[in-house]
């Protein structure tokens, strides 16, 4: 399971890719915006994306657009990531076709509920 | 933001003022008395007239400046929901104080749990290595031999449960750093508003500035700028309902959408 983890702030990176650690993902890669994130995702192998929204260059919710534009990605599970707190921000990411939505700041509970409930629904088809 | 740039009237001044200066040139020229007296009021009158219309530019210029950051002096403990801008943004900086206040606190109460445990590990490994040892010069009797052995397999259990602290109390600091995104976003916000102040201040000082010329006095020179406004972030908590409360908020807007 690859896990492409995405924010501009290292610190969020570090903190995410070490409780995905804790859950047993030991294989994740990080990009700081979505620029940067999408040219990995369209290289392949990437089997799950946890983006932050408010981001330079491209935005997490330009990033989810963008993916499920893609014929080759759209199918792959997103998790976001961010301290993005409008509700017309969460109906337009729910919209967009987001799989989770986590508000910073947020606990480790919360991060493992929401992933393993992504994958639940993932494998039910 | 509204811009506060406005020079024509100004410009308008300066014209008429040529103008009547030509003009009076003229009825010099001419010996004309009555109409060069008169000439020379009307000149004044177009000074005081021009100072004037500076002076209101100014006025308004300073009203637009209050009301894009919400100034209000008279604000009571009442009317807290109409924060004004500058307010808001102390809240905010209150906000990255309390945060990084907290954070502090709780990687320092998990180091300081985490210690003794390290401390505990470290004093019954040398306690047991000595016996362990003098085991391999075999310089213990069998009676200490089953003491050491019951020594050894407490040991290994507690070690279980004080990794598991530790491991759990490594997680807990690790957690405590997030405070670095959310106060990152707040401090840049804040550093954008005090960038539109400083763009209202300079342009009040230019328009100042267009006083004192008018008044025949030195003006130095500024630079004019200004930017937008940034919009309002979600991450300062806030009663409002545009934003949610937290992550139940969140699962159950999700839900309401068929989540």
């Amino acid at each position: 399971m690859n896990i492409l983890v995405v924010d501009d702030f290292s610190t969020m990176r570090r903190i995410i890719k070490n409780l995905l650690r804790d859950l047993g993902f030991t294989n994740t890669e990080e990009a700081d915006d979505g620029s940067t994130a999408l040219p990995i995702l369209q290289k392949g192998g990437i089997d799950f994306l946890i983006t932050d929204w408010n981001m330079p260059k491209m935005t997490g919710i330009d990033l989810l657009k963008a993916v499920r534009a893609d014929a080759s990605l759209e199918g792959l599970p997103i998790l976001m990531v961010t301290a993005e707190a409008k509700r017309e921000q969460i109906v337009e990411a729910a919209q967009a076709g987001v799989n989770g939505y986590v508000v910073k700041p947020f606990t480790a509970a919360v991060l493992q509920e929401k992933i393993e409930r992504i994958f639940e629904r993932v494998e039910a088809g | 933001m509204s811009r506060l740039t406005d020079t024509n009237s100004y410009e308008g001044y300066i014209q008429e003022l040529a103008k009547t200066t030509e003009l009076l040139m003229e009825k010099i020229e001419q010996g004309k008395t009555n109409e060069i007296s008169e000439l020379i009021d009307s000149i004044k009158e177009t000074r005081d007239r021009g100072l004037y219309l500076e002076v209101g530019k100014l006025t308004r210029a300073l009203h637009d400046a209050i009301s894009a950051f919400h100034i209000d002096a008279y604000l009571d403990d009442s009317d807290k929901k109409d924060m004004s801008t500058i307010s808001d943004a102390t809240d905010r900086l209150g906000y990255v104080m309390n945060l990084t206040d907290k954070a502090a606190n709780r990687t320092m109460d998990m180091v300081e749990a985490s210690l003794p445990i390290a401390q505990g590990i470290g004093c019954d490994t040398s306690k047991l290595k000595k016996d362990w040892e003098r085991l391999g010069k075999r310089e213990i009797s069998y009676e200490e031999f089953g003491e050491l052995y019951k020594e050894m397999g407490t040991f290994l259990e507690a070690n279980e449960a004080r990794v598991k602290d530790l491991q759990q109390n490594l997680t807990n600091i690790l957690m405590a750093q997030d405070y670095q995104d959310l106060t990152g976003q707040v401090i840049k916000r804040v550093v954008t508003l005090v960038q539109d102040v400083e763009g209202s201040l300079v342009t009040l000082v230019k328009l100042a500035g267009n006083i004192e010329e008018v008044g025949g006095l030195e003006v130095e020179s500024v630079k004019h700028s200004s930017k937008p406004a940034q919009e309002e972030i979600g991450i300062f908590p806030t009663k409002n309902d545009e934003f949610v409360s937290g992550q139940d908020d969140v699962d159950d807007l999700l839900s309401s959408l068929g989540f």
